[in-house]
């Protein structure tokens, strides 16, 4: 090497990093857009960038174990006869069958039953599995209908008109290689094998004046006894939220960008939407600007984890969370146990996301009769329900610490934020100051 | 997103009961929008006259004494009526663009609804019953009239944000739907010296289509001119001095029913609005096709 | 066929003065409230709803085979989620008419708004008058059989069951079809993706002669309309139909 003619160090792009340039690979080999399931992935400004603060003179902390600490909620005290009540404030999100296996639905309702909470329907119809072990069952209302029928929409024990999902706002289009194996086609009445197309909008309605009329039209069919929630995807919180009001909602449910185990396209999972902690306090002011605040709950869906997350959401103003990916992980989807066979398939044990593909090695995300006896359904849901109790505890011990006897006295008060970002979006002060930025606007 | 109501009247018989059965069609479409409400009402065809449709936040103050203070400035003889927050003056036809200005001048928190020969618009924030009631609509008379009633997407619950919108002398548009495109749509307008009094899609809709009008184009033609123009999704019902006009966009997925006899011509968003009209059971009642202009005259 | 097909067994009409629901006198809650609490056995059904005004969900989720007259025209979503009643509506019919019904039969005998028969799974629809746009949108199993003509966009994603159109079809018929089968008898102003004109076979006129008697339709033959359906092109993703999409 010589001394007068160093060599350059080879460098890669920035902007053309190894991930785009496969990217661009695979779309000129196959002339696909990248379908895939769980979430974003990219990084946004989450829960982790908030802290509580916690009480010690100026307020009193609560006695852990001892000093009540409530966590119950009910849902549906606008409208519905019949509210449902949930022993604790994180239910599980609606996912599909023919997205999931018969074993994974029936150990989300074995394991949210046993927490004390509802799980949720979704694109495809009630199964019996999940409608037999789910003691509290929410019926999704999709655009697609596929498998709806006025029986599984009167046993339900709330009903989510859908009109957004945070992977997708706004979306519908082509879903390719969707799994339909024949149970999948009969249940969507569609040919097998083949992709399935999504619509964006509902076939017999558009718009909030609409909306109204097709809850006034569900609640008729069910006799007013029925919770109804509106689902949006994290899009423009402030407006979906107040219209969802305005249009009858009981509950409203609001899916940020993180949410989502749906397959969609990759470039609408990490490019429509915003981060689910961006998009609280603008819909929770939407509900306190029309006096709705706790009279209409609120469901907020998307990345959430831990009990700190749950506890961050709520101390925002939700007065639920969800979980979809979350759940999914504590049925033993993405498993390291299973490593060797995501290799097979081209991918790792935690980065496994082409669920509609059908090849789910833990058995969840899939339709083959093989994979699927590896989901033990009773020790499924025994997990489920253990990390559900889990959150909940972590949750209850965050509020005790931040003086609260119920976990809907959390107020963003009792958080800072430790990036510019954080603050401005979930509006409480960087840490160490009292500014907070952005104030004003939503 | 919001309920229209609009009547046509051919029967002169018909003229003394428009406000009645106008005010009676818009209440039954309060479900579709909780906001505001408001209606325009065409009529009186005193030849030579100009009306000009004022609103206060303050009607004790602004309105006390405008009569004569616009007549003052104008040179001439000016007449109030006043009904609540609004105020109808009487303005020789010709000095109608006059007047605005003055009114600018002499009353800067006085709004103006919109102008013309024959044009008065009422609208406030509330629902449909109260707001023909404080207005007492229903005692109005006239030729034609549109009303509407709104649940706000975007833009803010407000006075001027009500329905309908007035741009151009004696023109009107209400507008159920969404339009996608209407901020790079006042960036342009605003850019070719138009005024605008809100953020609302449907402000940019109406200015857009007396822009046309201005620019030469009938109303017809400017209705056509926007289906290429305007994205997003909409019924539009215009008014113009003489006229009534009904369109769809492309998609059309926001309702709309008409109904036509020898007395008049109805809009309504749904048939619930037109059920109590006379002689509904035997008129020709049918759906605006989509992507089609529909327009009647006197 | 689709099982739920058959299940649109003529009710027997019974010679009893109809029970009266009068909209003007009792609240839609208490008409819907009345037809849930129907149970079997019931003898009274021979129902008549009067003064519906354009009300929105009028008799939605009925369950028992009895019929209902409704005098004069409706709103949004009569007759949704229809199970075995039958429902004739004398009037028009707003957005939605019998969405996801399941069995049963519901007659329009004037128009109807958009959306009719949207997401219907079995039964049967027949509209004397004009369906506006996306008649029969995702169709999953009924049958439509309208006189008139049928808007844009109808059979939109249709799945499955058949639609009949005696007049003519808007822009886009049938389009992003699936396995429904459209019969038209007039022309459509164009046909949507992956929707074309398929032969109508003999079997094809054994089904349209069933649908039309159903209707109560004498006067039409089978012979005089071309059948409609997927050319299957979109069933499965090509980047070069993109286009299409």
């Amino acid at each position: 090497m010589s001394y007068h003619n160093p060599p350059t160090t080879p460098r890669r792009s920035a902007t053309f990093d190894e991930y785009h340039m496969s990217e661009i690979r695979r779309a000129a080999a196959t002339g696909i857009y990248d379908i895939r399931g769980a979430g974003a992935k990219r990084k946004v400004p989450n829960f982790d960038d908030l802290l509580f603060l916690g009480a010690s003179i100026s307020r009193y902390p609560l006695e852990g174990y001892r000093e009540k600490c409530e966590t119950k909620v009910t849902l549906g005290t606008r409208f519905a006869k019949k509210p449902i009540e949930l022993k604790i404030p994180i239910t599980v999100a609606g996912m599909s069958f023919g997205s999931l296996s018969g074993p994974a639905k029936e150990a989300l309702g074995r394991g949210a039953t046993i927490a004390g909470t509802s799980t949720t329907t979704g694109d495809g119809g009630m199964t019996e599995e999940e409608r037999g072990h789910s003691q509290t069952l929410v019926y999704q209302y999709l655009p697609s209908r596929y498998g709806m029928n006025p029986r599984d929409l009167r046993r339900a024990d709330a009903i989510e008109v859908v009109v957004g999902q945070g992977a997708k706002p706004g979306g519908g289009g082509m879903l390719l290689g969707q799994k339909i194996s024949d149970r999948v086609a009969e249940m969507r009445t569609l040919p097998k094998g083949i992709d399935q197309r999504s619509a964006c909008r509902h076939p017999d309605w558009t718009g909030p004046d609409d909306l109204e009329i097709k809850i006034l039209e569900l609640r008729e069919i069910t006799n007013w006894e029925k919770p109804i929630y509106v689902k949006v995807a994290g899009a423009r919180p402030y407006y979906d939220t107040a219209l969802a009001v305005k249009a009858g909602a009981d509950v409203v449910v609001l899916d940020g960008m993180q949410g989502g185990t749906a397959a969609t396209q990759e470039v609408f999972i990490e490019h429509v939407g915003q981060p689910t902690l961006a998009c609280i306090r603008p819909a929770v002011k939407a509900l306190q600007d029309l006096g709705m605040h706790r009279k209409v709950q609120l469901i907020v869906s998307g990345g959430i984890r831990t009990g700190a997350d749950v506890a961050k959401a709520m101390a925002l103003g939700a007065d639920v969370v969800s979980v979809g990916t979350a759940a999914l992980i504590a049925l033993g989807d993405n498993d390291p146990h299973w490593e060797s066979e995501y290799q097979k398939l081209g991918t790792h044990a935690g980065a496994y996301d082409d669920w509609h593909e059908g090849k789910d090695p833990a058995g969840i995300t899939t339709q083959d009769a093989e994979l699927m006896k590896r989901v033990d359904p009773v020790a499924a849901g025994r997990r489920l329900a253990n990390y559900l109790k889990v959150m909940t505890l972590e949750a209850q011990t965050i509020a005790r610490a931040c003086g609260h006897n119920h976990m809907h006295n959390l107020e963003p008060e009792d958080l800072c934020a430790l990036t510019i970002e954080a603050a401005a979006m979930a509006g409480v002060p960087l840490a160490g100051t009292s500014w907070v930025p952005g104030q004003g606007t939503f | 997103m919001c309920g229209i109501v609009g009547l046509f009247i051919k029967d002169k018989a018909l003229e003394p009961q428009l406000g009645a059965l106008l005010s009676e069609m818009l209440i039954t479409m309060t479900d579709r929008g909780p906001d505001s409400a408001g209606i325009a009402i065409y009529g009186g065809d005193a030849k030579g006259h100009g009306k000009i449709t004022v609103q206060s936040p303050n009607p004790d103050v602004d309105f006390k004494g405008l009569d004569t203070d616009l007549g003052a400035k104008l040179g001439t003889k000016v007449s109030a009526i006043v009904k609540s927050t609004h105020a109808v003056l009487d303005v020789p036809a010709e000095k109608l663009e006059e007047a605005r200005a003055a009114i600018a001048e002499l009353r800067p928190d006085v709004r103006v609804m919109g102008s013309g020969e024959a044009i008065e618009i009422y609208k406030e924030v509330g629902l449909p019953e109260d707001v023909v009631k404080r207005f007492d609509i229903a005692k109005m008379s006239g030729s034609h009239g549109i009303g509407h009633t709104r649940m706000a997407t975007e833009s803010a619950v407000t006075t001027l944000g009500a329905h309908p919108f007035s741009t151009g002398p004696d023109q009107c548009l209400v507008h159920n739907g969404s339009l996608s495109n209407h901020n790079n749509l006042r960036r342009e307008m605003k850019r070719d010296g138009m005024k605008f009094e809100t953020e609302n899609d449907t402000e940019v809709a109406a200015a857009y289509l007396s822009s046309k009008i201005a620019h030469g184009e009938n109303l017809g033609q400017a209705l056509e001119s926007s289906l290429n123009d305007l994205d997003g999704f909409f019924t539009f019902v215009v008014g113009t001095k003489d006229g009534f006009g009904v369109v769809r966009d492309p998609i059309a997925c926001k309702p709309a029913v008409m109904a036509e006899t020898d007395q008049y011509v109805a809009f309504g968003s749904e048939y619930r609005a037109l059920a109590n009209l006379p002689g509904i059971e035997t008129a020709r009642v049918w759906e605006p096709e989509p992507s089609t202009v529909y327009f009647w005259e006197h | 066929m689709h099982a739920s097909n058959l299940a649109t067994a003529p009710v027997t009409k019974v010679n009893y003065a109809p029970k009266v629901f009068d909209l003007s006198k009792i609240t839609l809650r208490e008409f819907n409230q009345a037809l849930h609490d129907i149970t079997d056995g019931a003898t009274e059904t021979n129902w008549e709803v009067l003064n519906p005004k354009g009300s929105h969900a009028v008799a939605v989720g009925a369950e028992h085979a009895i019929s209902i007259d409704v005098q004069g025209s409706v709103g949004y979503y009569c007759g949704g989620m229809n199970q075995n009643s039958t429902i004739t509506i004398h009037g028009s019919a707003g957005p939605g008419v019998g969405e996801n019904m399941m069995s049963g039969a519901i007659f329009v005998k004037g128009d109807a708004s958009q959306y009719a028969g949207a997401t219907g799974r079995g039964g049967m629809l027949v509209i004397d008058g004009n369906a506006s746009s996306r008649c029969g949108i995702s169709m999953k199993g009924i049958d439509i059989v309208v006189g008139g003509n049928v808007g844009h966009m109808s059979a939109f994603m249709a799945q499955s069951g058949n639609l009949v159109v005696l007049g003519d079809a808007g822009d886009a018929f049938g389009d992003s079809i699936y396995e429904a089968r459209l019969f038209l008898r007039g022309e459509a102003k164009s046909l949507g993706a992956d929707c074309i004109e398929k032969e109508m076979r003999p079997e094809h006129i054994e089904i349209l002669k069933d649908l039309l008697a159903r209707a109560g339709i004498t006067d039409v033959k089978p012979e005089e309309f071309k059948r409609y359906g997927s050319a299957r092109t979109l069933y499965n993703f090509n980047i070069d139909n993109a286009d299409a999409y």
